[in-house]
């Protein structure tokens, strides 16, 4: 069964087309990746999928029914959680509070919410940290904060925005193991990255978008082959050269 | 620890605090009562506007329906301010509510939702004013009976008790939402409303409850005013000096924590009372609220949080 479906998806901003008649779909339990240049429009995407902005046109429909129109919190509640690119944590509020907010979507009772973000926490790396308040951690950290409340709510798809952006080389390798294990567990990833390795490594299918449009779509050797991709970050003078 | 530090403060409320009217003289009570009256206002405010984070600068507006509610419903048709209490709550919580719905529905923050409680308050005051059935501009009076079945008590120590479970009843509202989900999501939606939405959060059905819970305590409390001093005039129930009055105390004691407005209270409170007394005398009326201006500013600049999260840091450390 098809998890998500993005058919027809269009957004204007002003005088700027954000996205463009983009279409792609998403699978039980699979890991796809959306990359594009900067400015490409990503993240647009989220904020239409999740409810935080109203597509112009198209269609999302999530497990079979359409989400257009529905709000972030409904959407969250069908299973479907996001994180932010531009981290945003609780500062105030510790890190389990932080966890918990998003355990109560599943369990309204406090201490099974608790039980629940601890068992989170202790998944996501952050356990020792628990009592800490978010405001004080460092990126690294406030990156698998930002994953643990959105697993935390229990979605059967995951939208993560550049959740490893910032990191250095091993900080950015634990999380793609973290995103390996999420995964393992059935739950299916789309995955905003600009970090190539890990998107390669992570992703069974990717879709490239420039100017908010498609331009390829496949399997991580074929999209890295497209000379279209390669057009679009890097000049029409690199689509055609041998690599290397 | 933390269960000794509660039982200290559960024997001080349970014990020294009923005991006080026998030994203090009636200014001194006088002074308490007036703290836990503002104590439980500020408490009522804190669930929008310490635990939402929703600054709502028009809480008069709840102390004002609810007082004249009373008032009137007692003056007119007989009907026992205990019963006009709850009636002045619930119409109290029916204009928060019409506040919050259109204050939440179209996403006002920051300053906005202030402006519009503001003007909501405004309102409310001008057409009290104007309107002679309740006494117009000049205001409404309640004949004293001292009957207690009227809310009127021939010893002053009854408004002392009262207060006090006032405070109490409104700081176990806001123990209990603290301790459950609602509360929780209050603090989410305080930090940083997107993220809470994304987390599953119907922030504008929570910030509505939220408004309609405190907005209805603080209409109980218009009960108290009026039947406390007998007199309710538009300028000073609707007023916004009394909302000023409702919002200082938690901010200053710490808004959002269970008793900061408590504490705020026991600080400003006496306070006010004694610059005001004390001014007044030698003719600078209004002067204490300059006293209120220059500590309101010291605790922005040094205690952002308020007054009750620094001494609570204090008081570990010295653990």
């Amino acid at each position: 069964m098809t998890l998500l479906v993005v058919d027809g998806l269009a957004k204007r901003f002003g005088g700027l087309q954000a996205v463009k008649d983009l279409s792609f779909t998403v699978g039980e339990g699979a890991v796809v990746g959306l990359i594009g240049p900067n400015g490409a429009g990503k993240t647009t995407v989220f904020g239409l999928i999740s409810g935080f902005i109203a597509p112009d046109a198209g269609e999302v429909r999530f497990r079979d029914r359409s989400i257009v129109g529905a709000r972030p919190h409904q959407i969250c509640a069908l299973g479907l959680a996001r994180t932010f690119q531009i981290v945003r944590p609780f500062p105030r509020l510790t890190v389990l509070r932080n966890v918990m907010v998003g355990a109560l979507a599943r369990h309204p009772r406090r201490a099974d919410a608790e039980a629940h973000a601890q068992a989170v926490l202790a998944e996501v790396g952050l356990a020792t940290k628990a009592a800490q308040p978010a405001g004080g951690l460092t990126l690294a950290d406030r990156k698998r904060l930002e994953l643990a409340r959105a697993l935390a709510t229990e979605p059967a798809l995951l939208l993560l925005d550049e959740v490893m952006a910032g990191l250095n080389a091993i900080e950015t390798e634990r999380i793609v193991e973290l995103v390996r294990a999420i995964n393992a567990r059935g739950i299916a990833v789309l995955l905003i990255e600009h970090v190539m390795r890990a998107v390669m490594s992570l992703s069974q299918r990717i879709v490239v978008i420039n100017y908010g449009e498609r331009i390829a779509e496949g399997s991580p050797q074929t999209v890295a082959n497209d000379p279209r991709v390669i057009e679009a970050y890097l000049g029409e003078a690199y689509a055609g050269a041998p690599p290397g | 620890m933390k269960a000794l530090g509660a039982a200290v403060v559960a024997v001080a409320v349970l014990v020294v605090l009923p005991a006080f009217p026998a030994v203090l003289s009636s200014y001194a009570v006088s002074i308490l009562t007036l703290i836990f009256f503002y104590g439980f206002l500020g408490q009522a405010w804190n669930l929008v506007g310490g635990y939402a984070g929703q600054l709502s600068a028009g809480h008069a507006a709840f102390v004002g329906v609810g007082a004249y509610t009373a008032a009137v419903l007692f003056e007119r048709f007989g009907i026992t301010p205990w019963l006009g209490m709850f009636v002045g709550g619930a119409l109290a919580a029916a204009l928060g509510g019409v506040i919050g719905y259109l204050g939440f529905r179209f996403g006002l923050r920051g300053f906005y939702f202030v402006l519009l409680t503001v003007a909501f308050a405004e309102v409310c005051r001008i057409v009290a004013s104007n309107t002679d059935a309740v006494g117009g501009a000049l205001g409404f009076y309640i004949t004293f009976t001292g009957n207690p079945r009227h809310f009127q008590f021939q010893d002053p120590r009854a408004h002392y008790y009262i207060a006090l479970a006032l405070m109490l009843v409104a700081t176990g509202v806001a123990w209990l939402v603290e301790r459950h989900r609602f509360g929780i999501y209050l603090g989410a939606i305080r930090e940083d409303e997107t993220a809470a939405e994304a987390l599953g959060v119907d922030i504008f059905r929570y910030k509505l409850y939220a408004m309609v819970l405190s907005s209805f305590l603080t209409g109980i409390g218009g009960t108290f005013y009026a039947f406390y001093l007998l007199s309710l005039q538009p300028g000073s129930v609707f007023g916004i000096p009394l909302s000023v009055e409702i919002i200082i105390r938690p901010i200053v004691g710490g808004a959002g924590t269970l008793l900061g407005p408590i504490l705020g209270s026991f600080i400003l409170t006496p306070l006010g009372e004694v610059s005001r007394a004390w001014f007044g005398q030698g003719g600078y009326h209004g002067a204490h609220l300059i006293v209120y201006g220059a500590l309101l500013i010291g605790v922005v600049l040094f205690l952002p949080q308020g007054a009750y999260p620094y001494l609570a840091r204090l008081f570990r450390r010295a653990q």
